[in-house]
């Protein structure tokens, strides 16, 4: 990078599921706080534009940046300070791309490739949500909007010529089925889902679609259990009472953010007398897992994992990898595609500049030959326009068409500042 | 004619046992409609067989043993046939025909000429304790056969092989109640079983319970069936714990049925009766 370029940086701070627990999620996720966080981080003097996504497992920062290294850095900060986090070491749960790296992981998120349940739909809803308040306040500008509008189409593209998204939903499938070769008939059956996560909600519509009698919503903030529950015509309990549920459930979906287990093998081991034995179906789609694998020992359980789900439905592994594979092939090609853009960002004002100037000099030379020329025909002045430009056209014509194809990585900075030197323009830099 | 008959039921049995196994390999509607009717009429020939030998012998064929595994065949396919009307459980018939098969054929290979009646035999209570254990053991050889398949599918949903036979078997639930209700059909049928046989045996050798070997094993196995129905109906047992103990039970009547026969001698044994 040339010193002090112009170039826009794009930026990503985030957490997800993976890398930090829900307490944390949920502080970083900056809710009932005002300004709020879009406003927050637009207002910053390096941040260009912004866009701030929150959903259940993730929350993340997309920003563009001009002329400040420190930017990710300032922002972090700030972000940590309003979380009321600042004193603690997120530094590994934090995950911080530039550039190539920002841009993949936003295709990535969107196309739900990053997902808990990878293929999953309601993300891409939900960037489309955090894209839509960003518009909405103005905080999103020339990259952010051709950086999300590029996402949606990835996320359209991995989602109709793979197979990815077919996972999600063949998730519950899975469920569904499996739970009929248990119980045979659905209906009188009662439902507890300990965590309130999208995916947990899909899988619980599809349960009632096929004919479950009753379900009910445990969670760690009860405001969103009853939210969920209100939509499922269940009941919301508090995560302290779901030993007793699950005495009256027979499957018991698990999708809670914990960073350990909820469900212990004894507390099951309790319960088996109070069921009377009844058989009990119990699905973990949580990462990490939520429910203890031991559980699966015990007689007339039967516990399931997401992994041994996809399992369900898949025929074999090697395709589903294939099906991934083939995904992120798919985001990678449009991660050169928006880089290539990105880099002729800086390219077209140099351009632009150089013909600004060969024009200049042009007219001010016609300017100066007027005198000496005398009197003129309209024609002879037409051909004399007309020749003086094609001169500098044809001059110009080369190192524009250079330019414009696209200069290796590292040759463009050096290119682009030669250039410049060359034909003595300014690079928007070095002004004042 | 009735061994004509006999004969042909058996072939009509192994048919669609054979086809029965055919249908929960490649699940095929019509192969398991056809075995449906071929079972049909394989029970309509063994009744009329039944029919005649009863009409030639001159009393209920149900003396040695030729004859009761010939009606413990023909119970097992009338219990599943009538199941059918019911509920169906599908490849149910792969275990069950193959098992009516054996019977048949175990019956076949039994000396069948006819036999006069001993004296000691000759009671109404006869057809009443016979037929009535008998069926009770049919029942309980259905209980048997969903024990099996459950454990099958226990296994397959427990150990996550969700390919091949999960996709043939009914859910477990199913099995479990359908099992469960075999128990409190065959039960009290076996209860009953045992009570007409001790009043016969009162009557023929004027001794309610003599403690003969067969006697004594049909008591443990009434002991057996008993707590596993206790256990069902007040602990909630069920499931893998349950069909286990099925087939444990349904292992000790046969032992009673045939053991107490061949093995051990009593009143009972069919082999020493009539030879």
């Amino acid at each position: 990078m040339r010193p002090g370029s112009n170039k826009p940086r794009i930026i990503l701070l985030g957490v997800n599921h993976k890398t930090a627990p829900v307490e944390i999620r949920e502080r970083l996720a900056l809710k009932d706080i005002e300004p709020s966080p879009l406003e927050l981080f637009s207002n910053l003097s390096c941040c260009e534009e912004a866009v701030f996504l929150s959903t259940c497992n993730r929350v993340e920062i997309l920003a563009s940046s001009k002329n400040h290294e420190d930017a990710a850095d300032t922002i972090k900060r700030l972000w940590l300070e309003k979380g009321g986090l600042s004193t603690v070491d997120l530094s590994k749960s934090i995950y911080s791309y530039k550039d190539r790296q920002a841009i993949r992981h936003v295709f990535r998120v969107a196309s739900s490739l990053d997902s808990m349940v990878v293929g999953e739909p309601q993300i891409l809803g939900q960037l489309k949500e955090a894209y839509r308040m960003a518009s909405k306040a103005g905080s999103s500008g020339l990259i952010l909007n051709r950086l999300m509008h590029k996402a949606f189409s990835v996320a359209k593209r991995v989602r109709t010529e793979t197979r990815i998204a077919s996972q999600a939903v063949s998730i519950s499938y899975a469920a569904v089925e499996l739970a009929k070769k248990i119980f045979g008939d659905l209906s009188g059956k009662k439902v507890l889902l300990i965590g309130a996560g999208e995916m947990a909600e899909l899988a619980a519509q599809h349960l009632l679609t096929n004919g479950v009698d009753k379900i009910i919503v445990a969670n760690r903030t009860l405001e969103r259990a009853v939210e969920l529950a209100r939509s499922l015509n269940g009941a919301a309990i508090s995560l302290d009472e779901i030993e007793d549920a699950m005495i009256e459930a027979d499957i018991v979906i698990s999708s809670t953010g914990a960073p350990g287990i909820i469900v212990k093998k004894e507390q099951i081991k309790k319960i088996l007398r109070p069921r009377r034995h009844r058989l009990l179906f119990l699905i973990d789609i949580a990462v990490p897992r939520d429910i203890d694998p031991a559980i699966n020992d015990i007689d007339n359980v039967y516990l399931y994992d997401i992994d041994e789900l996809k399992d369900v439905v898949e025929e074999n592994k090697a395709e589903r990898e294939k099906e991934a594979q083939k995904a992120e092939r798919m985001v990678e090609a449009e991660v050169i595609k928006f880089i290539s853009w990105m880099d002729t960002l800086d390219v077209v004002p140099i351009i632009q500049k150089l013909q600004e100037k060969a024009e200049r000099v042009r007219l001010q030379e016609m300017a100066r030959s007027q005198k000496r020329l005398g009197e003129l025909t309209q024609r002879q002045r037409d051909a004399l326009e007309i020749l003086t430009k094609s001169i500098t056209n044809k001059i110009l014509h080369d190192p524009v068409v250079c330019l414009r194809k696209g200069l290796p990585e590292n040759e463009r900075d050096q290119v682009l500042a030669i250039t410049c030197k060359l034909f003595g323009i300014d690079d928007g830099n070095n002004n004042k | 004619m009735h061994r004509f008959l006999f004969q042909i039921t058996l072939i009509i049995y192994a048919i669609s046992s054979i086809g029965f196994i055919v249908q929960i390999l490649t699940l095929r509607k019509d192969v398991e409609r056809v075995c449906m009717w071929f079972l049909t009429i394989g029970f309509a020939t063994h009744t009329v067989a039944i029919g005649l030998r009863w009409i030639a012998e001159g009393h209920p064929p149900l003396v040695n043993l030729h004859e009761s595994f010939s009606f413990l065949a023909w119970a097992m396919v009338g219990v599943f046939l009538l199941l059918q009307l019911g509920y169906k459980i599908k490849s149910l018939g792969a275990f069950l025909a193959p098992l009516a098969t054996m019977a048949m054929g175990a019956s076949s290979i039994q000396p069948a000429r006819l036999i006069p009646l001993p004296p000691a035999l000759k009671s109404l209570w006869l057809p009443v304790h016979a037929s009535i254990s008998l069926l009770a053991e049919a029942i309980f050889a259905l209980a048997f056969c969903l024990s099996i398949m459950y454990l099958l599918q226990e296994r397959q949903i427990k150990k996550k092989r969700l390919r091949g036979i999960f996709k043939r078997l009914p859910s477990l639930d199913t099995l479990d109640i359908m099992n469960e209700r075999c128990l409190k059909i065959g039960f009290p049928l076996l209860t009953l079983g045992i009570i007409t046989g001790s009043i016969w045996a009162e009557e023929a050798w004027g001794s309610y319970w003599s403690w003969d070997p067969k006697e004594t094993w049909s008591l443990i196995t009434w002991f057996l069936y008993a707590a596993l129905l206790h256990q069902r109906l007040t602990v909630g047992w069920r499931g893998r714990r349950a069909a286990i103990m099925t087939i444990v039970a349904f292992a000790t009547l046969v032992f009673t049925y045939l053991g107490a026969s061949f093995l051990l001698s009593g009143a009972h044994s069919y082999a020493t009766w009539f030879e």
